[in-house]
């Protein structure tokens, strides 16, 4: 691990006034310290930013509000949560382990890093690590990588599950930094590598998540996050699937969809979404579906599988919500 | 895989980069105020390791994906490999040497013996602590939960079986 000068900041003003000036931001350091200590990162100076009062999480009338700093197992043990949101608390008890939920913050998992073992073997090329060097993704061993948004510079899928239940859910981050305020959807916060695979989201400088929300919608109670992994917990994603759908006399009202470990950032399905609103629910709606989520996939050598495996997943989400008749 | 110094990106280092720096901080391990003067890189499985000579808890992988290095921090588990130890400043950390009373085992240490947790135990003191946490958090109610709720932490040998069943029966004795 290369040095680096640590400040503990007691203000949010101090923590971005620290950032602007080149400071990095550290929250529960379960991706940050792993990435220091294989060298893929090498900060010269950390700001810890846990001192700072953004841990809330509570419902209001518009919505769920999550603080940036609230660790995963806070939110998923949170009773409210779990009835306002119960796609969330699916997520985020489907992502990591325990004891890493009791460390990462909810702002630092949409921030965590590509888990492509190229990105953090340092003698292999990886353009989002060395811009320029090439990727050795995708001549390489490439069954984990992406279908949807790569770039002939990048293929590394984002690992988060809270970001797809977050994206599904039309959530929207709310940041403060140098430049003042922003609010904008989840959803952009993530850009795809095309050219530029080293800058993965849209933060500037300095820029600092410190609260989520998500708002009330109708199909959020009848929900699931269905993730198909390599063992049967503490893994990343192959594919996975969130769902939440309003369903009324048989009929779909309203439905969000977003699927895992098939994007280079949380893959919204929306053409699934428009071939379903106003259907009849059912297997044959499912089908459908799920056809028009694998649309457009770009599978590698070794991720063929992934195509078959998203459309099952997909209809298999939609019975366990919506039923398999 | 294609090696070199472009793919390594050393050139990219900051040449200028300040040394070592440290900081002092108090951790309460076990109950016992200690003050440590401390590189800032040093993880706090380390400062518990090396610093205070703790060497319960275990260095398995060092990178979050084994769970050796569980303690608990201010009460809930977490992998003491994956934090700094400068980010505990005050905090109270339980580790494995810390839950016997004398020479009476705490109940979970018991079980372990009693249902042959472990082979060659390197992985027992993280499993010990986690199963402690997991007990408290109530995530116990079949071998299906536990198994889940114990998923961080592995055994290479493969004492699965006797884990859980000392994880079910300290939770039931709880």
């Amino acid at each position: 691990m290369h040095p680096f000068s640590f400040h503990a900041a007691a203000t949010e003003q101090e923590a971005i006034a620290e950032a602007a000036a080149g400071g990095r931001y550290i929250a529960g350091g379960t991706t940050l310290v792993d990435l220091m200590r294989e060298e893929v990162e090498r900060p010269r100076r950390l700001i810890d930013i846990n001192r700072l009062p953004l841990r809330d999480v509570h419902v209001q009338d518009d919505g769920l509000v999550i603080g940036a700093l609230a660790r995963m197992s806070d939110v998923a043990r949170d009773p409210a949560t779990a009835q306002v949101q119960p796609l969330i608390v699916d997520a985020l008890v489907e992502g990591a382990s325990p004891q890493i939920r009791n460390m990462a913050s909810i702002g630092g998992n949409l921030l965590q890093r590509v888990r492509c073992s190229y990105f953090r073997t340092l003698d292999a090329p990886c353009n989002k690590r060395t811009p320029g060097s090439g990727c050795s993704a995708i001549g390489g061993a490439n069954s984990g990588h992406a279908l949807f948004g790569t770039s002939v510079h990048c293929v590394a899928t984002h690992p988060s599950d809270l970001a797809v239940a977050l994206v599904a859910l039309d959530a929207v981050i709310l940041t403060r930094g140098p430049g003042g305020a922003r609010r904008f959807p989840v959803e952009a916060l993530y850009r795809m590598p095309g050219e530029t695979p080293h800058l993965e989201h849209t933060l500037e400088p300095g820029e600092m998540i410190v609260e989520i929300r998500v708002p009330h919608g109708s199909y959020a109670r009848r929900a699931r996050y269905l993730k198909v992994r390599d063992r049967a917990s503490y893994e990343f994603a192959v594919v996975s699937v969130a769902v939440a759908m309003d369903i009324d006399g048989g009929i779909v009202r309203d439905v969000r969809l977003a699927a895992g470990g098939v994007g280079t950032m949380p893959w919204r399905l929306r053409g699934s979404e428009a071939v379903l609103t106003g259907r009849q629910s059912g297997r044959a709606a499912w089908r459908d579906a799920a056809e028009r989520a694998i649309d457009g996939a770009q599978p590698l050598v070794g991720n063929h599988f992934k195509v078959e495996l998203l459309r099952r997943t997909v209809v298999r989400a939609l019975e366990m919500v919506g039923g398999a008749a | 895989m294609a090696a070199g110094s472009a793919a390594l990106g050393v050139a990219d280092l900051p040449t200028d980069a300040a040394g070592p720096q440290t900081a002092e901080i108090e951790l309460i391990v076990n109950g016992r105020s200690r003050r440590l003067e401390l590189d800032t890189r040093t993880s706090l499985l380390d400062a518990l390791r090396e610093h205070l000579q703790l060497t319960g808890t275990k260095k398995g992988c060092n990178q979050g994906a084994c769970g050796a290095c569980t303690v608990l921090l201010d009460g809930r588990r977490v992998n003491s490999c994956l934090t700094l130890a400068l980010m505990h400043d005050g905090a109270h950390i339980t580790t494995v040497e810390g839950l016997a009373r004398g020479d009476a085992l705490h109940p979970v240490q018991a079980a372990f013996i009693e249902h042959d947790g472990f082979q060659c135990g390197y992985c027992t003191p993280g499993q010990i602590m986690s199963a402690v946490a997991c007990i408290a958090e109530g995530h116990t109610g079949s071998d299906d939960e536990i198994r889940a709720w114990m998923s961080g932490n592995i055994c290479r040998c493969g004492a699965y079986p006797g884990i859980v069943a000392a994880v079910a029966q300290a939770a039931r004795a709880g």
